[in-house]
């Protein structure tokens, strides 16, 4: 069987005939790019359990491995256990006790009295899989010397912002969207505009003043400092009201003669039916408030009010040498936004690929 | 007996409908039904004003102040003496030469320049390639919709704690790279072998371009999926006869692409370039929990230096980060009316 035979194996297709030089090219991109988003993610899944010693020396391995070790005789530190190869190519499990010279010092497992040396070179590590969930356990439950990561209370703020902002965001910014789209009055146009053109004042550059406002009112670290100034946007106006003109006025015309208050309208008729469009935003505000970390930043400056971003930034701060905890906690911050990503991924991408607005 | 949860949302949502019924149906009779718009549009209004006009109005008095107060009354009208710190610069090219407010200032500003023009064409031009081969005939699109678009959901803190974990000295990359070099050297015949790999700083490295490359690379990763999925979209939205009958006609693959593709998503393009440069502009979050601007002010973007002059240290210059919020604006708005103008000459042909 020549080289061309095995090529011709190998591309053989089902079907659809040869795969084009283009296909090939498709796949090759399609794979690398899985390598460069999902790897560092996935990477970091699986490191958030190997302990200190492997994530300083970049242990390529998979799953957490970490040396076995039993403890001292004498009672001081836990002892590294070590495989010992003999000259006749026999092994030993053996445990460390200290160097000599170039030798080391150990003693047969099970045998602690009779400590004899060998020349560390025939000595490699007894390794064991052992997740180290001691790297979630102890930050959030507070048993490090340093910073404690309050994991719950930083996600029941983080919480309470996401659900309380994007209610407020939906009732306030629909209600707008029905007098926008269901009613005549004078300025009415001009109120549309306006509202739209405030997408124009990039809330980046308006800082120090909201910031004042904010301040002004009492609402520096507290959490509705940061929900209130975010509940009207624009985008929700507009996303609203273009998907409420498409509701059929004869629908509020029946119901204004069955004597239905113009806000029972609102609430039993024109809120349901605009479930669609409700659902985009609510997608998009939970997206929005969750990850918020800049005006949160301003806002909050005690930790109780912390939400997890600012936690976890703070965290990172602090505790840039212990890689063991700060991917911990990393992984807790990022998993609820993970599997809402999984439950609902259909209705985020299409919702998002729908408005064109994020 | 067994309470379904949507019965249960049910009645809750009735309920509240009702217990807030009874004021505006007060409302309603005092004012007249038509009027009842107002009522709807108020909380809007008044979240909008609160937050949004005010401040702006506000931005510019403050702009004109000076002292550390944040009291509005207590706050000492300074004339431009803010704008004058800012803009009075040798060369504003070379903002070393300027005071210390306008160093920031101009460092930020050239930075977030260079970084929006290298970014939004890079990944335009990337988003476009993915969702081209996205809009190919492959297996399980779905899926790869999914993954590129994935670090979108993620928060800018989580990607910047991710890639500081990789790009460290001691981190993943520089090991990855030491171990390639070590197995290449391995196997290559001599007159191939490379030196021994020296690990980079990559972050922290001053007289190298790598913070910079980092910094919208990191940026362009956990964005791209965005417009990837608004430029798939529209590209799903060009009728495909078009192709067909191009196809019949012998048109080539190439020529289609740029007869019938990119003219059809041109809107499309729009849409992405606007929103991506706008973006850029106010790019703050991830570069500044990857970096913090460093090294030195290598990294340091326009609303760190905003956010710096007002809220960080001891001196808390709200009256340079307002000003310096004037100058961005002013920057944003030429630049949102030149897009306009493109834009409409575009629309013109």
């Amino acid at each position: 069987m020549g080289m061309g035979d095995v090529i011709r194996f190998l591309t053989r297709t089902r079907g659809r005939g040869r795969l084009h030089w283009s296909d090939w090219l498709t796949y090759a991109y399609l794979v690398l790019s899985l390598l460069v988003v999902l790897l560092p993610i996935t990477w970091m899944f699986l490191s958030s359990v190997k302990s200190p010693a492997s994530l300083v020396e970049n242990d390529p391995r998979i799953l957490p491995y970490t040396q076995l070790t039993v403890p001292s005789p004498t009672g001081g530190r836990d002892q590294n256990v070590f495989v010992h190869t003999r000259a006749d190519g026999s092994t030993v499990e053996v445990a460390f006790v200290g160097p000599r010279g170039i030798n080391a010092r150990v003693y047969e497992l099970g045998k602690p009295d009779t400590v004899f040396e060998v020349p560390r070179g025939s000595l490699a590590r007894k390794e064991i899989v052992d997740p180290r969930w001691e790297n979630y356990t102890e930050p959030t439950l507070g048993s490090t010397q340093s910073r404690t990561f309050n994991f719950l209370r930083y996600f029941w703020n983080s919480t309470f912002v996401t659900v309380m902002a994007t209610l407020l965001t939906l009732i306030v910014n629909a209600m707008a969207g029905f007098a926008l789209s269901k009613y005549k009055f004078r300025g009415r146009d001009a109120m549309a505009l306006t509202i739209v053109a405030t997408l124009l004042i990039p809330p980046t550059v308006i800082l120090v003043p909201l910031f004042m406002t904010v301040s002004s009112l009492g609402m520096l670290n507290s959490l509705w400092g940061v929900i209130i100034p975010t509940i009207a946007t624009p985008t929700g106006v507009f996303l609203l009201r273009q998907y409420m003109l498409t509701i059929p006025d004869e629908l509020l015309e029946a119901a204004r003669m069955d004597a239905a208050s113009e806000w029972k309208i609102f609430w039993r008729i024109i809120l349901p039916l605009a479930l669609p469009a409700l659902s985009v935003l609510a997608i998009l505000s939970v997206m929005w408030r969750w990850n918020d970390f800049m005006w949160p930043l301003i806002v909050l400056t005690q930790s109780e009010v912390f939400t997890l971003q600012l936690g976890l930034s703070t965290f990172k701060g602090e505790l840039n040498d212990n890689m063991h905890y700060l991917l911990a906690m990393t992984v807790l911050t990022l998993l609820p936004v993970t599997l809402v990503f999984v439950f609902l991924q259909k209705h985020i991408t299409s919702g998002i690929a729908n408005t064109g607005l994020k | 007996m067994q309470v379904r949860p949507q019965a249960a949302f049910e009645w809750l949502w009735k309920t509240v409908g009702d217990v807030l019924d009874g004021p505006m149906r007060a409302i309603q009779s005092h004012i007249g039904a038509h009027r009842m718009a107002y009522v709807f549009l108020l909380p809007n209004l008044l979240v909008f004003g609160l937050f949004s006009f005010w401040p702006m109005i506000l931005n510019f008095y403050i702009a004109f102040t000076g002292g550390q107060s944040v009291i509005l009354a207590n706050r000492p009208l300074v004339g431009l003496d803010n704008f004058r710190e800012l803009l009075a610069c040798p060369s504003y090219l070379d903002p070393r030469s300027c005071g210390v407010a306008g160093y920031s200032f101009w460092t930020g500003l050239w930075n977030t320049l260079f970084f929006a023009l290298v970014q939004v064409p890079l990944m335009i031009v990337v988003a476009l390639a993915t969702a081209l081969i996205l809009n190919r005939d492959i297996r399980a699109r779905g899926f790869w919709r999914a993954v590129y678009f994935y670090p979108v959901m993620l928060s800018p803190v989580v990607v910047a704690v991710i890639w500081d974990w990789i790009l460290k000295r001691r981190g993943i990359l520089n090991a990855t790279l030491e171990k390639a070099v070590e197995t290449w050297n391995s196997i290559a015949p001599n007159f191939l072998m490379m030196a021994d790999y020296r690990a980079i700083n990559w972050l922290i490295d001053a007289r190298s371009g790598w913070p910079m490359f980092w910094v919208i690379f990191v940026y362009t990763w956990a964005h791209l999926g965005f417009y990837m999925l608004i430029l798939l979209a529209g590209l799903q939205a060009i009728p495909r006869d078009l192709y067909e009958a191009a196809q019949m006609d012998g048109t080539s693959k190439s020529r289609q692409f740029w007869r019938i593709t990119l003219p059809l998503l041109m809107p499309t393009m729009i849409v992405v370039l606007v929103l991506s440069l706008i973006r850029a502009f106010q790019v703050f979050d991830e570069v500044y929990v990857l970096t913090g601007g460093g090294p030195g002010q290598a990294t340091k973007m326009m609303i760190q230096h905003i956010y710096e002059s007002a809220f960080i240290g001891d001196a808390k210059r709200y009256g340079i980060a307002a000003a310096s919020s004037v100058l961005v604006a002013l920057l944003l708005m030429v630049l949102t009316f030149l897009q306009l103008a493109v834009t409409r000459k575009k629309a013109g042909n």
